[in-house]
């Protein structure tokens, strides 16, 4: 098993259509957290934040924010509940949306809830 | 059902333009988000968690049966092919695209119908009975008030910059179906010792962070005068009410915090200190808008059915659902048919685009062309022949829309929650579905009778779960969902606030907890006493007893 990276992703909601995505190492915004970068230092982060910044004045993302998550066996899990329900769409539709494409998140409902 | 002037097809018209614009500029680049949010909430579009939310307002929750197969058109077209019917007698689309909105706004306007003011501090959606122009215990049909209210609260300009948000609702019925002393005005119709007709107005109530039941600060308000003393509610608001926090901002803090009496004062002050024009205009406006609501042609059949009774004999599931969903109608041979958006591991108040139309054609064929959405997320066919019911049954069936629970412990509101919405906490979907799922049996649901499960997945209350009979408030305990229960709520006519039972749950430990207050209250009731009144008569103690008793 791999180590665990821990650190800070970038997220925004793409401003044509408002899906959640997620700032990749190419720069480019997947609607899959799993190809999230990831930065273990501060200065990375800043680095981060302003990449996303320039994006959302080119009108490509709207709302970005740094979100607490990390990196196991090339998953990527969000700290907060809410980011994870971000990354995977809504629990109770696994069948429309990034869980039905494969692009959810390193989470899954808790069975019986 | 109330048809556009050329007034309110002009500025749906010209909103629909400017957002087309709008849009356009924010898409360019043009806008920033800062300058657009605004704008595109004054048009119903919200940013939820995973895309664009729009909010169409159903006003009074009246639909016609080309109204709802316009929205299966916008859900099937620009969405996912479903909608969220909500406890505002709303519809909300949860994948819609900015670059196709005033698209979707255009083919609302070609039925009617708009997404102005369902967001921001102006006075949203008025809602009423959803059995209005039905109901066998009805005074008055309430909607021809509401539509007033409609015209009047449009893009009025005094009131379109209010501390908060400002919810309506109206009834026209002695049981209260339509929660108007939980609104931040209700209005009440009501007859006076000489038999007049009348309004009572209950200012101050709402949901939220600061639960609260109104208080009435007129008993009887003769219909001519409406208008006028709503706009001195709205000036005494409008001027006292807090803007520094949002959380205080609502008008039942105002009432709270100076007091009813002293509201009272201001209010009546208010309104006597106002040029007093003739009502001659209202009274006229009133006369034309009543014209549309005008009773459809009902057919004189007798009370009995011989068709209706005889397949009941036959078929003990239509039996099932016939006498738990329809209610009683006002005009005899007739039922006020209550389609269930609750089956069973469903999602409460969700409907795809093909049962919208198959509703919509249900209404056609046999209810005057009319729908009704209700605050509790279910639709409602008005105006049903008892000899038809059997055909409606088989095609509910068919579509998966025949969930025999109306008011039972599996029609459950919820709020969208943490599946779907931003502001939320905890996810209230599951948690419905797990304990729809506990009761499925339908013998124990039967058993139980009437009992209002209300879920919010967050304090703003949408899911209204203070006034349940049961509420359940979804909560972020360190980045972690819980639940906390509160037994004694009630938006009807008798309405209270619900207290919290002890400490909070997991949410797999919810459907056992909601069981173990049900089996309480069986084991605990009177002969015919629903949960409510058990609860009322013997307070939190056995319930307190039975679920924490092994903690």
């Amino acid at each position: 098993m791999s180590a665990v990276e821990k650190g800070q992703l970038i997220t925004a909601n793409r401003l044509r259509d408002g899906i959640a995505v997620f700032l990749t190492t190419s720069g480019n915004w997947s609607e899959s957290i799993d190809e999230a970068v990831l930065a273990v230092e501060p200065e990375a982060a800043a680095a981060l934040e302003q990449r996303a910044r320039e994006d959302e004045r080119k009108t490509i993302v709207t709302g970005s924010y740094l979100v607490d998550a990390e990196r196991r066996d090339g998953r990527v899990r969000a700290a907060h509940i809410r980011e994870r329900m971000r990354a995977l769409g809504p629990t109770v539709r696994t069948d429309l949306g990034k869980q039905a494409e494969g692009k959810g998140a390193f989470f899954a409902a808790p069975e019986g809830e | 059902m109330y048809r556009y002037d050329e007034f309110d097809n002009q500025f749906v018209r010209e909103r629909t333009r400017q957002f087309r614009d709008q849009a356009d500029r924010r898409l360019r680049g043009d806008l920033t988000e800062d300058e657009f949010r605004p704008l595109r909430l004054m048009n119903g579009l919200y940013l939820q968690l995973h895309a664009y939310m729009l909010r169409v307002a159903i006003p009074y929750g009246t639909l016609s049966s080309r109204q709802m197969r316009r929205l299966a058109l916008i859900a099937e077209r620009w969405d996912k092919g479903y909608g969220h019917f909500t406890t505002r007698q709303n519809i909300q689309f949860n994948w819609i695209k900015l670059e196709d909105t005033a698209d979707i706004l255009d083919a609302l306007a070609d039925v009617e119908m708009h997404a102005i003011q369902t967001s921001g501090n102006c006075i949203r959606n008025v809602t009423t009975d959803h059995w209005a122009g039905a109901a066998a215990d009805e005074i008055a049909d309430p909607r021809p008030v509401g539509e007033l209210l409609r015209q009047w609260s449009s893009l009025h300009p005094e009131f379109s910059y209010l501390p908060r948000k400002f919810k309506i609702a109206v009834t026209g019925a002695p049981n209260d179906r339509a929660a108007v002393k939980v609104h931040d005005i209700g209005l009440r119709l009501h007859r006076n010792e000489a038999g007049e007709t009348g309004w009572e107005v209950i200012v101050g109530g709402g949901l939220g962070r600061t639960p609260m039941v109104g208080v009435t600060v007129r008993g009887f308000l003769p219909q001519h005068e409406l208008i006028g003393y709503l706009e001195a509610i709205m000036r005494v608001y409008n001027l006292y009410g807090r803007r520094d926090n949002k959380y205080k901002a609502r008008i039942k803090i105002l009432v709270h915090e100076i007091g009813h009496d002293k509201f009272r004062e201001e209010v009546e002050a208010e309104y006597a200190s106002r040029p007093h024009p003739s009502t001659e205009v209202e009274e006229r406006e009133l006369k034309r808008i009543a014209a549309y609501f005008a009773p459809p042609a009902f057919e004189s059949l007798p009370r009995w059915s011989p068709a209706f009774e005889e397949a009941k004999l036959s078929h003990p599931a239509f039996a099932r659902w016939a006498k738990n969903n329809l209610g009683p109608h006002r005009v005899d041979g007739y039922a006020i048919v209550n389609i269930s958006l609750k089956p069973e591991g469903g999602i409460p108040g969700d409907a795809t685009a093909e049962q919208m139309r198959i509703m919509a054609d249900l209404a056609e064929r046999y209810s005057f062309d009319e729908l009704r959405v209700s605050h509790a997320q279910n639709i409602v066919l008005p105006h049903v022949r008892k000899g038809d019911l059997f055909a409606i049954w088989q095609a509910l069936e068919d579509t998966g829309l025949a969930a025999a629970n109306y008011g039972l412990a599996g029609d459950i509101i919820a709020c969208p929650g943490l599946d779907y919405c931003a502001l939320a906490t905890a996810r209230s979907i599951p948690i419905a579905q797990s304990i729809a799922r506990r009761f499925a049996n339908s013998a124990k649901q039967d058993e139980i009778g009437r009992i209002k499960i209300n879920i919010s997945g967050c304090i703003n209350a949408c899911g209204h779960h203070h006034v349940g009979h049961i509420g359940i408030l979804g909560l972020d305990k360190k980045g972690e969902e819980f639940y906390q229960i509160t037994l004694g709520g009630s938006s009807a006519e008798s309405a209270s606030i619900g207290t919290i039972l002890g400490p909070g749950f997991a949410g797999h430990e919810v459907a056992d907890a909601i069981e173990t207050i049900l089996d309480t209250y069986l084991k605990h009731r009177e002969p015919g006493e629903e949960f409510l009144g058990t609860y009322r008569r013997l307070g939190a103690k056995p319930f307190k007893e039975a679920l924490y008793a092994t903690a």
